[in-house]
């Protein structure tokens, strides 16, 4: 039974003279090479040279804090569940009194690890995440010598406070038009902490 | 007494309710309930969310009821017509019904530990609207410890009355209850009275939401990243059938088995509910029937020697080693 049209015969054909001695074939493929020389090259010096990257690009990940300085991710897990590599962990934590301004809500991320190795970097975390915590950047991951130093903790992921990192570029419309929405539990948040800042101890 | 539901004829004994029979022809068209348990006994009637349209009364009086009515507590009728799921209204209904319990209810999922086997979070998603439209701000209470093991989120309540019932009927003397009216009403206890008896774990089994949780799984972990096994042990104070959520070795979290439409099997005591969490306590049988709807089904097997026995089989054909051989 003939399944595709692509069959081939194999021929031993016997070769010809000029075909034997091979010249003509190196030195085909020596022009080729040569010509070469005359064409400019693709290659790109990185570090010196970046190649631009697209705004939505998915590079390493950043957990974001709030206006006010509180992490906002509450260990709900739904990045773990959503991730196809399951390369998320974390454990949570019980926010006590007097951490309000370290921790946006009654529960958070006490360990939150992402391997990096296993990130096949989908971001569909980015998706799941209801609290709008965590976001893929432009930024790429570290180059390492240890396969533990991949996996990423909240000291490489939380973003520091001195070096906030923007995220507007990847919110699409219909998220900084849902933030404008009053009356949603999540923007009241949002507002109270605008006004409240200042005021926090 | 023949009484049709959704167009599906069943022969039901006298007194039996619309939802009982409803649940005997299957899950297609039962009504979902929040406020009914199968165990307790006078418990529903409160929430409404089971509401159905009744267009024949029977068949001595075929004229239907005017107002959708609630099936937990209403009886069958020779020759009756039930509509569930075939009929628009209901389902509007239904939609207002969650629209009035999410009213009060907060946002808080990602915080809650009932989360992923939530009964008003499965009919949100089934029967609710995507967004609110209430702006008012919702009654908000501290929580509360209810002696060493439980803990009360009364922001998180809907007033089913189901702990209530379970006090009422499985402990000796109900330290708690409902205490004022309408919008007021709250599940109290007496000035924060200690429940101490022996079965007043199960509040929490009963608890449609994540008012009342379990104070040694607070925040350990999410419900869908534990593994759920039916095990026993042989308990004086309760049938010791029980269902354990576990995490490598660890036993995070007793619980009581549910059927299929998420109400506690056996009554369980809070010695096996809390004291009890290491392996060696127990005797598991094997992996709990998880709903494929559930999220809990996720990275769950049931049939895991069956699979792998398949496994086995197929690779011995193609020639591989023996897994279980293998360095």
């Amino acid at each position: 039974m003939q399944l595709t049209n692509r069959k081939k015969e194999v021929s031993f054909k016997e070769q010809s003279f000029a075909e034997r001695i091979y010249l003509p074939a190196i030195l085909k493929g020596m022009v080729i090479t040569a010509s070469h020389l005359f064409k400019k090259s693709p290659t790109i010096n990185y570090p010196d040279v970046k190649r631009p990257i697209a705004p939505v690009y998915r590079g390493q990940h950043v957990l974001k804090r709030d206006d006010a300085g509180a992490e906002r991710c509450t260990s709900c897990g739904m990045c773990a569940v959503a991730c196809p590599a399951e390369a998320i962990t974390m454990t949570s934590g019980e926010r006590k009194k007097g951490e309000e301004h370290l921790y946006r809500e009654e529960k958070y991320a006490a360990t939150y690890e992402i391997n990096m190795l296993r990130c096949i970097f989908c971001g569909l975390c980015e998706e799941a995440c209801p609290k709008e915590a965590i976001f893929l950047t432009d930024r790429l991951v570290d180059v390492e010598f240890e396969r533990n130093d991949f996996v990423y903790g909240k000291d490489k992921l939380v973003e520091k406070m001195n070096e906030r990192i923007d995220v507007t570029k990847r919110q699409t419309s219909a998220v900084l038009e849902f933030k404008k929405t009053l009356g949603l539990k999540h923007n009241e948040l949002f507002e109270a902490q605008k006004l409240n800042q200042g005021k926090h101890h | 007494m023949k009484v049709t539901i959704d167009g599906i004829e069943i022969d039901v004994p006298k007194g039996t309710t619309i939802l009982q029979a409803a649940r005997m022809i299957g899950p297609d068209v039962a009504p979902p309930t929040m406020c009914y348990h199968s165990k307790l006994k006078t418990s529903g009637g409160y929430c409404r969310t089971c509401i159905v349209k009744v267009t024949q009364g029977s068949a001595a009086n075929p004229t239907p009821m005017p107002k959708p009515v609630a099936s937990c507590r209403t009886e069958v009728m020779e020759g009756m017509v039930v509509e569930n799921t075939i009929n628009a209204d209901v389902l509007e209904a239904r939609k207002g019904v969650v629209e009035f319990l999410l009213m009060n209810h907060p946002l808080d999922c990602p915080v809650c530990d009932q989360a992923g086997e939530c009964d008003l979070q499965n009919l949100g998603y089934s029967h609710g609207a995507a967004t609110t439209r209430y702006e008012f701000p919702r009654r908000e209470f501290e929580r509360i410890d209810i002696g060493k093991y439980v803990q009360l989120h009364m922001t998180r309540c809907i007033m089913c009355f189901r702990c209530v019932k379970v006090a009422e009927q499985l402990t000796d003397n109900r330290v708690h209850g409902v205490m004022h009216r309408g919008d007021a009403a709250e599940i109290s206890t007496y000035i924060e009275n200690v429940i101490e008896n022996e079965m007043s774990g199960n509040v929490i089994d009963v608890c449609p939401v994540g008012a009342l949780t379990d104070k040694t799984f607070r925040f350990k972990s999410r419900v869908w990243f534990t593994k759920p096994v039916d095990a026993n042990c042989d308990c004086k104070k309760c049938a010791g059938k029980v269902r354990l959520w576990m995490k490598g070795d660890e036993v995070l979290r007793v619980t009581a088995r549910k059927d299929q439409w998420g109400e506690a099997v056996d009554f369980i005591c809070n010695e096996c509910r809390f004291e009890k969490k290491k392996t060696s306590d127990w005797k598991i049988e094997g992996p709990s029937h998880i709903a494929r709807t559930s999220v809990i089904s996720q990275n769950h097997y049931e049939h895991l020697n069956e699979l792998k026995l398949q496994v086995m089989k197929q690779q011995k054909a193609l020639g591989f080693m023996d897994i279980n051989k293998r360095p």
